[in-house]
């Protein structure tokens, strides 16, 4: 990556701005989702592109997940590379037949003859109150199925960057962003053209008693309870796989070996997700140079509440980040 | 007669009608060797044989450009050949061999070519309908004039993809034509128990022109479908053709004892009746366009083309066993 410089963008907006750098390089880039188009989403990410890019770029679609995305399955396959909208994660439900049997399969099937290069970008995350059907964060499901790829950004800069490339990518990948990122979270974003690879980890804060491997929203959640850490004497590594599939299996791996102790946290649900493969290949990897057992944390087993204080319950906090960590610590 | 289907006639010559009465031919021998093949156990998987609706994927292939895009279901074999796909790479293919169109990966149900516009068999039921739909939007998107066919069998009318498709294919103008093929049962059941209304109507509820023709009729078929398609590629938008037809065997070549869903005697008469090769050779003799000696003649070479290309397959190698992490990504 470029010198990063004092630039600061909203993740949506490094969202929007790799979007746009993207049409204007490449005609075949096209956006398809629901109110994508005059309303830039209801999320305001894609406000802009289509009185840059017209209707004929940005096209609004019928609610109709399985439609479009099937037609963006289609499109990618005949020479076009779509990026398609799913407003909220849940609704990858709809399209679920599209993305597993159709999308993932069909370059496998084919014995390598057509190719499926489309994006489809969505949302995960609770915390808007939005009860049990606009609150959950699927991506483990999309990660459990070979042909798709899975990026889960955590910082504005990646975002843009990993955008880039996943359009670039010859296969069906899933972008996932958190929607309370979308406006809340600001960073540096260097402003000349850069790409970052899929599958390479970054480690976001350095450091040497123990490493929390995290995930989109949740690494602000590993470097505040880093920060908490730090008071009591406490040396916690931050490392962001960033993409789930590729997985950077050894940048994990040897950050736990250095640490001696890892804490996998995602804010997917904790059961049967993420950071349980995501411990396994830590525990594989670093056995005998860990000190305790790799902690998982994620959302509770539970379809997310409406009631704010019940809902808050369910997504971990840095605050119990940090007490795992401060226990994991403290017991050998 | 019409003056539309005076020309519709006219437009199908001599030429054309001794071609599709072989391409026709060579679904029927293909799967003959299909069906001998999966009964010696050299088979392994599924086979779900088309016999009897030949007429349909002859008669819109016909009349489609080499280039336009077709999607296929799990009894795809005859829309793969009338496509152009080369029967040595089917059968390949079907016996799990590298040579095949997909190195032995998709089997019968998902053979796939790009060099015929062959965007894939499906094995999911009305699977296709949003990729057939996605090549044309592409082809709009890049106004290179392809025209997309989308094949299925009633049973995928229960599927909600299709609505979904529709209205949007309708809303963009897209050049994709949706073709029922009627052959009367789901899998084990008569589509009377499962579809409700009027199949026509729900084209047409979206504004999409639907079209019913004789699926037993390869010249019929692609008369209606030379019009649609022809329209589609001018920027008509989409349509909806229904052919009505008739499977032979059962839903796939183990379904032997099929008396508690339909009558042998039923089948027997659209077999003697209504088959599309015979209707169609009747024709061509009756219309002086060749004898009955050139027909025979004509069967006995499809028949000895058919066994090379399983001879070829038989003896094909399998793919390498390191083919099998290859492929998952491009």
């Amino acid at each position: 990556m470029p010198d990063t410089t004092d630039r600061e963008l909203t993740f949506a907006q490094a969202v929007r701005e790799a979007l746009a750098e993207e049409m204007r390089h490449d005609s075949r880039v096209c956006i398809l989702g629901e109110d994508v188009a005059e309303a830039g989403t209801p999320f305001k990410v894609l406000s802009g592109l289509v009185e840059e890019f017209g209707t004929n770029r940005v096209f609004d679609t019928p609610i109709s997940e399985a439609g479009f995305t099937g037609i963006a399955v289609g499109a990618a396959m005949t020479g076009i590379r779509p990026v398609v909208d799913i407003m909220f994660g849940d609704f990858l439900t709809l399209t679920m037949d599209q993305m597993v049997n159709q999308a993932a399969k069909i370059h496998y099937m084919s014995g390598g003859k057509w190719k499926v290069p489309m994006v489809l970008r969505t949302t995960l995350g609770a915390s808007r109150r939005s009860a049990a059907q606009h609150s959950q964060s699927l991506h483990a499901w999309l990660c459990h199925v070979p042909g798709l790829k899975v990026v889960i950004p955590s910082t504005p800069a990646d975002a843009k960057g990993l955008l880039k490339t996943a359009i670039r990518d010859e296969n069906p990948v899933i972008f996932f962003e958190d929607k309370m990122m979308h406006h809340k979270l600001k960073g540096p974003v260097p402003t000349g053209e850069y790409t970052i690879p899929l599958g390479v980890a970054e480690v976001k804060r350095i450091g040497k008693d123990i490493s929390l491997i995290a995930t989109s929203s949740m690494v602000q959640v590993a470097l505040g309870a880093a920060d908490m850490l730090a008071e009591i004497g406490i040396s916690a590594e931050v490392v962001d796989p960033r993409t789930l599939w590729p997985l950077d299996e050894k940048t994990l791996i040897d950050s736990a070996k250095k640490t001696s102790r890892a804490i996998v946290i995602d804010e997917g649900y904790g059961r049967y997700g993420v950071t349980s493969e995501l411990a396994s290949v830590i525990s594989e990897g670093a056995f005998y140079d860990l000190d305790g057992p790799v902690l998982r944390m994620g959302a509770m087993h539970v379809p997310i509440p409406f009631s704010p204080p019940l809902e808050d319950l369910t997504v971990p906090t840095e605050k119990m980040l940090f007490d795992a960590a401060k226990k994991l610590c403290s017991k050998s | 007669m019409t003056p539309q289907t005076e020309e519709a006639v006219n437009t199908f010559s001599k030429e054309l009608a001794l071609h599709a009465y072989r391409q026709m031919l060579r679904i029927r021998m293909f799967e003959e060797q299909v069906n001998e093949l999966y009964t010696r156990a050299l088979m392994p998987g599924l086979a779900h044989l088309y016999s009897g609706e030949e007429a349909i994927a002859v008669g819109i292939c016909e009349a489609l450009k080499k280039e336009d895009y077709v999607t296929s279901t799990h009894r795809g074999h005859g829309h793969c050949l009338a496509k152009g796909a080369t029967p040595n790479l089917m059968f390949a293919e079907l016996l799990g061999k590298e040579a095949g169109y997909c190195h032995g990966k998709g089997g019968s149900m998902h053979i796939a070519d790009p060099a015929t516009g062959n965007l894939g068999a499906n094995a999911i039921v009305g699977g296709s309908m949003g990729i057939a739909t996605g090549a044309a939007f592409s082809s709009k998107y890049l106004k290179n004039d392809l025209v997309a066919v989308c094949f299925f069998g009633e049973g995928a009318l229960g599927q909600g993809l299709l609505y979904e498709v529709l209205n949007i294919a309708q809303l963009w103008k897209l050049p994709v034509i949706y073709v029922c093929e009627n052959n009367l049962y789901n899998e084990y059941t008569h589509y009377s128990e499962t579809t409700a209304g009027d199949i026509c109507a729900r084209a047409t509820a979206f504004g999409v022109k639907a079209e019913t023709v004789d699926g037993q009729d390869v010249q019929a078929v692609y008369s209606k479908a030379k019009q649609l398609i022809d329209d589609a590629r001018a920027g008509g938008g989409p349509a909806f053709l229904l052919c009505n037809t008739y499977r032979y065997t059962g839903h796939h070549v183990g379904d032997i004892n099929r008396d508690y869903y339909r009558t042998k005697q039923e089948e027997q008469e659209w077999k003697t009746r209504r088959d599309p090769i015979l209707l169609h050779g009747e024709r061509l003799l009756h219309e002086g366009f060749t004898d009955k000696a050139t027909l025979d003649a004509l069967e006995s070479e499809v028949r000895e083309e058919m066994k090379a290309a399983v001879e070829f397959a038989i003896a094909a190698p399998y793919p390498a066993l390191e083919e099998v992490e290859m492929h998952v990504y491009a």
